[in-house]
């Protein structure tokens, strides 16, 4: 449980290492898409294309819709970006948080030198 | 002008930040002082207002009571430029001085974080962890989203701080 942050995004990083899986986002980024559509732009067969989006839409990356017999592929909720992107909001909050109480914590020591000197 | 120290070609103390589960985040930080001066900043009232909301997130803190004691209250109330003032409570749950201190965050409600600081003296240094604990996945990332009023704040603190970590559209 406690990995389970981690292993997230490992997965999400495991799905944009590929240069088709990246050129399968890039292009549902502009349209949405069957796997067929995809299979073929990629020239690859529909086995093959189905593994890439299945590892992406493990991901959070994709979403795939089926309707009919046709199975449409979309962008998913992007996680990756999200996650990446609160974390260093909430890093940079804390950040700045941190400085200032360094400020008043080094005030407070220089405080107690100085009435350590001038006590007796 | 203060140069107490000359820390010029010593790295700068950097936060980190760790989701460690779905219901659970964790700062943690180094901060020059020892440990009994940083529990002081963040257990009487005087100081703790001073940092805790940096000046540069444009809140104004209207006002801060902080009563450290297992049981005792604090109240925080900012006002940021144009919204109805927001006021943040809770109860400590815990009062170690100097090493540890518990304090539950109520004004969510139900969905509201239990927050543990803890402070461990190393040489001259703090090293301080915040750990946040949510009573559910929902209630972490929706405090870790961004449409809640912090939210607003981090945006306007990325629009001070400009591109400095990677950036997300």
């Amino acid at each position: 449980m406690v990995q389970h942050g981690r292993a997230h995004l490992d997965a999400s990083f495991g799905a944009i290492s590929d240069a088709t899986r990246r050129g399968v986002l890039e292009q549902l980024g502009r349209a949405d898409a069957s796997i067929t559509d995809l299979a073929e732009k990629f020239h690859m067969t529909l086995t093959g294309m189905k593994k890439h989006v299945s590892v992406l839409e493990q991901a959070g990356l994709v979403t795939t819709e089926k309707v009919g017999r046709v199975r449409t592929c979309k962008l998913g909720p992007r996680r990756l970006e999200q996650e990446a992107a609160w974390i260093e909001r909430y890093r940079k909050l804390w950040d700045h948080r941190f400085d200032e109480l360094e400020n008043v914590v080094l005030e407070l020591k220089r405080k107690e030198g100085n009435d350590g000197r001038n006590g007796r | 002008m203060d140069a107490t120290e000359d820390e010029t070609k010593s790295p700068r103390n950097r936060a980190t930040v760790e989701r460690k589960s779905d219901r659970e985040i964790v700062v943690t930080r180094t901060v020059n002082g020892p440990a009994r001066l940083v529990f002081e900043a963040f257990t009487k009232a005087e100081l703790f207002k001073r940092w805790w909301v940096p000046k540069s997130l444009g809140l104004t803190l209207l006002s801060c009571e902080v009563d450290a004691r297992v049981g005792g209250k604090y109240r925080l109330v900012f006002e940021m430029k144009g919204s109805p003032p927001m006021a943040f409570f809770g109860t400590y749950r815990e009062v170690v001085p100097g090493s540890r201190l518990v304090w539950t965050n109520e004004e969510s409600g139900e969905s509201g974080s239990v927050t543990t600081a803890t402070f461990e003296e190393r040489g001259e240094k703090t090293l301080l962890t915040i750990h946040e604990l949510y009573p559910t996945k929902e209630a972490c990332d929706a405090d870790a989203g961004s449409k809640d009023g912090i939210g607003e704040t981090f945006e306007q603190l990325d629009e001070l701080l400009g591109t400095l970590g990677a950036s997300a559209a």
